[in-house]
């Protein structure tokens, strides 16, 4: 289970978060939506300890993260699979150095190293691709990558950063299918951060409004779809006032 | 105006705590050698064998100019043997070390910068920590080590191409023989020459990588802040190279 405990963050005099507080329990996709700048992808990398809270903390399995040290934090996210913005593919690397690379660090052997390699491929519908280069592929293959690397680990959590933003409908469409075929299959936990509606609706189990720095409303898709509350509602309909 | 200064103190005593705290970050990254030791070798080849041909032109021409200044300083009242004094001491000592450092600086300090900068900003730093790795292991070891270790050997081959050309200079233009060339060379000539100028282009490929890897990892912002980055590890890399070379002067000579 993974619990935001009253998490502050500020960067410089702006103040980002102020008392998020929201518990994602194990199996279920929790959708984090809200405003550009609201401060999603701020909370996402709490959890895996990239950015370090001013107050309150995150709780993975019961341990709180920014307690943690250098092997804690290692420990911890060996469990975790984290799918970036933009991908954060290695350029240097090909595909399938990018998906190695995880793998090798948990020193497993060789074939097992390829097998998996293959098998996230093949969950991604990006078979055949592991020599290729990030620049060579396009920007939904580069994010079918990112899923692919993340779900090579085999982790208990996957956290999606923005998984849909700058792609195609049909594109967003297919990633959005790959997240709830991903869960399906592996069982594992997921945060996914989105201002995507479509997006939210299809993958989430529960969806969070995040407003001002901290949960505006929190409820299963259909509670959310039927709210009342003025914010939440202009936000899922997109209305400019 | 008091502000001002205030504000400035604080930020100067933040960047020291920070550059202590990544000198920290460094030594304890080095005890996960498993990491690290298997990009050593592909960061050795990188600074010190992509770096070479630049080293040696430098070096070359640096031989030539010394050789010919020496004899147009020498006319008359010292020795002409004395060039292959001047030449070999000078390039030891002081050029072969300084202009190689100088001139890596520009080649391996940027490239470490907006490399590691661009991974900064594209995410990819923070990938690699999601996926267990400590950039410290993984980027910063391998090319500290990597520079200390082989810009020693850069600037020997430097220094060595220098007196070469200094050499066939002295051979082609200042009727110079190669007995009256190597009695100069030989003249004052000092072990300690030879380990003091490989030290300090040591210190120099460290302070080089070191700085470049810093200024990389705070990037912040897209193309413009590594291309600031960028020119930040030139410029800190050129000062400190400068500042190490008084002070390696002091202590040692």
């Amino acid at each position: 289970m993974i619990e935001f405990q009253d998490l502050h963050k500020a960067f410089d005099d702006k103040q980002v978060l102020q008392g998020l507080s929201l518990k994602i329990r194990d199996a279920e996709t929790v959708v984090i939506i809200g405003y550009s700048g609201t401060g999603k992808s701020v909370a996402l990398k709490h959890i895996v300890g990239l950015l370090h809270p001013d107050a309150g903390d995150v709780i993975v399995d019961g341990q709180a993260v920014s307690t943690l040290d250098r092997n804690g934090l290692t420990l911890l996210r060996r469990g975790i699979g984290y799918v970036f913005q933009f991908a954060a593919l290695f350029d240097s690397m090909t595909v399938a150095e990018n998906l190695q690379l995880g793998l090798r660090r948990r020193r497993l052997d060789e074939e097992e190293i390829q097998e998996r390699v293959r098998e996230a491929l093949a969950l991604v519908d990006l078979s055949g691709t592991g020599d290729r280069m990030p620049a060579e592929l396009s920007g939904g293959m580069r994010k079918r990558v990112g899923i692919a690397r993340a779900i090579a680990l085999r982790p208990r959590y996957i956290l999606y950063d923005e998984p849909t933003t700058g792609l195609d409908p049909v594109t967003s469409a297919v990633i959005d299918r790959l997240m709830v075929r991903t869960r399906e299959h592996l069982r594992v936990t997921g945060v996914v951060v989105t201002h995507d509606m479509r997006s939210a609706y299809t993958v989430g189990d529960r969806i969070a409004m995040l407003y001002e720095g901290r949960v505006r409303q929190v409820g299963s898709v259909a509670e959310i779809q039927e709210t009342e509350d003025p914010v939440v509602r202009q936000f899922i309909e997109g209305r400019p006032e | 105006m008091i502000q001002a200064i205030g504000r400035r103190s604080i930020s100067g005593i933040e960047a020291v705590g920070r550059f202590g705290h990544f000198l920290m970050d460094l030594g304890r990254a080095l005890s996960d050698v498993g990491v690290w030791a298997q990009l050593l070798i592909g960061q050795m080849r990188r600074i010190g064998v992509d770096s070479l041909p630049v080293a040696l032109f430098i070096a070359a021409f640096t031989g030539v100019v010394l050789a010919l200044q020496a004899s147009y300083t020498f006319t008359g009242a010292v020795p002409l043997y004395f060039v292959g004094t001047l030449v070999g001491k000078t390039m030891m000592l002081e050029l072969g070390p300084v202009l190689t450092g100088l001139a890596l600086a520009g080649r391996v300090g940027a490239s470490m910068a907006a490399e590691l900068g661009t991974m900064k900003v594209t995410e990819q730093v923070d990938a690699l920590e999601t996926l267990a790795y400590d950039p410290q292991s993984y980027l910063v070891v391998p090319r500290v080590l990597a520079a200390t270790l082989m810009f020693p050997v850069i600037v020997s081959f430097a220094i060595a191409t220098g007196i070469i050309t200094g050499w066939l200079t002295s051979l082609a233009l200042l009727d110079l023989s190669t007995p009256d060339f190597i009695k100069g060379l030989k003249l004052f000539y000092l072990f300690k020459d030879v380990w003091f100028g490989l030290l300090k282009s040591a210190s120099f490929g460290f302070t080089i990588a070191l700085v470049g890897c810093i200024v990389g990892l705070a990037t912040r912002g897209g193309a413009e802040g590594v291309g600031r980055s960028t020119t930040r590890a030139v410029v800190f890399s050129a000062i400190f190279i400068l500042v190490l070379d008084a002070f390696w002067a002091v202590v040692l000579l």
